[in-house]
């Protein structure tokens, strides 16, 4: 289908792109890298009266390594950040996330942050940023606010996001270890995941417990985080088996909710095995 | 800042293959569209208009993308390069095309314009991928006739990674299963 009538709107500056959101808020949609969004246009799904297109801003079409951060504008699209090379070295979880975002093809297009603010519960990237303890920065012209990824995302494609707020960055800690893992069911690649789980372990070895960071998407309406202890055999079985019942999973067209806690219960410990098993 | 009302058509140019075009536009309308029926280029075809076959792949500055994902006023400026580009002006194929032909890489060629897109844009970055990762870039197309064996055994042909024919292919699979 064809999407219905909105005025379509360029600024050449953030400050401009702010003062459009403020003029139209919630009436506004911010368009990026739309492969989320102008399939949604496209649908009819959404009617926003205006677009306001921040794709060439580049202001906006950074990655910088500030401090223990990653920062990632909303311009730069995601096979650029797969392709930048610290990335391996930074972000190894990211690293290993990235491949399974969406196709070649609309990574070419499709940014970070558009990810971020499109908030789709089984969506790689927010579920990485929300591993790793990530932050999401909001400006308006009411001022610049940093938000936790777990508190960013509210629920399915629901965001802390007010109407005339911009993301201009997304935030990644800089990882210290390398011992990551990260595995997702689809019915084909780049489709989207049935169920994703990120694992990355937090500390070294200490009386013969490891900690592991893990993250699950597409089992509850927003990406789940949790820290298992490891102190023994069967410890990440049990784990995911109480995880299971308490993130309850949905039905959709793609899995029934018994499916996700299933595939939950199967591919969980694996991958924090996985993890568990790289060098560190 | 460039700015196009709902109600209005903006003229919007663009480099399409290496040549300037331009043509009248309301802000929705999608650069596949546009391509089609505004400039008469009927090479890029439309499929699920969401993002989800590929047939409407193209190439906006080198790098394979939706052109149903994609508004034709966001193109302005930009160079576009579509399965027009492909084929000499005499009409003589390219080594791909030719690879797609030689395997039987195609029957009603509806998704064919795409897959080649991404292929071409792809082929530039790594010039001789394995199997694996041909399976992953043709994995952002849908086929509905022929199927992928030909399309993956036609582009490591162009490649260079496995000059022998489908059927061949085919044979040392069948081989090789137990």
């Amino acid at each position: 289908m064809k999407p219905r009538r909105f005025d379509y709107v360029r600024p050449d500056t953030v400050a401009e792109a702010i003062a459009l959101l403020a003029e139209h808020g919630e009436e506004a949609k911010v368009l990026a890298g739309g492969q989320s969004l102008m399939a949604m246009l496209n649908l009819r799904l959404l009617e926003p009266a205006v677009l306001i297109d921040i794709a060439r801003l580049t202001e906006l079409d950074t990655i910088k390594i500030t401090g223990d951060k990653v920062e990632v504008g909303a311009a730069v699209i995601q096979n650029r950040l797969k392709d930048w090379p610290e990335l391996a070295a930074k972000l190894p979880l990211l690293a290993k996330a990235l491949p399974y975002v969406g196709h070649f093809q609309t990574r070419n297009k499709g940014t970070v942050c558009g990810s971020v603010a499109h908030a789709d519960p089984s969506s790689e990237i927010p579920l990485t940023l929300a591993t790793l303890g990530g932050e999401v920065v909001l400006r308006s012209r009411r001022g610049t606010r940093t938000v936790a990824a777990a508190e960013f995302q509210r629920g399915m494609l629901t965001t802390a996001r007010e109407g005339d707020e911009l993301i201009t960055t997304v935030r990644f800690p800089v990882q210290s270890g390398s011992r990551v893992a990260f595995r997702e069911v689809a019915r084909r690649h780049g489709d989207f995941a049935i169920i994703a789980v990120a694992a990355s372990v937090e500390s070294a070895s200490t009386k013969g417990a490891e900690v592991v960071r893990v993250g699950i998407g597409g089992v509850a309406d927003r990406p789940a985080v949790r820290r298992i202890v490891i102190d023994g055999p069967g410890a990440a079985k049990s784990a995911f088996e109480a995880l299971a019942w308490e993130l309850e999973g949905y039905d959709d067209i793609h899995a029934s909710a018994r499916l996700r806690r299933d595939l939950l219960r199967r591919v969980g410990p694996a991958v924090v095995e996985e993890a568990l098993q790289c060098a560190a | 800042m460039r700015r196009v009302n709902k109600d209005e058509r903006a003229r919007i140019a663009f480099t399409l293959n290496g040549r300037a075009v331009s043509g009248d536009a309301e802000p929705r309308m999608l650069l596949t569209d546009f391509l089609r029926h505004v400039i008469g280029a009927t090479g890029t075809h439309v499929g699920c208009e969401h993002g989800v076959c590929g047939c409407c792949t193209v190439l906006i500055d080198g790098a394979a993308v939706r052109s149903c994902l994609t508004l034709a006023v966001q193109a302005e400026g930009r160079s576009i390069t579509t399965v027009e580009s492909l084929a000499a002006a005499d009409g003589t194929l390219n080594v791909l095309q030719k690879a797609f032909q030689q395997h039987h890489a195609l029957q009603c060629g509806f998704c064919t314009p795409g897959i080649l897109m991404s292929f071409t844009d792809y082929l530039a970055r790594n010039p001789h991928p394995t199997e694996d990762e041909i399976r992953e870039i043709l994995s952002g197309h849908l086929c509905r006739c022929t199927g992928y064996a030909g399309p993956i055994a036609a582009v490591l042909a162009a490649s260079g990674g496995m000059p022998n024919t489908t059927q061949e292919r085919i044979n040392e699979e069948s081989r090789s299963q137990p």
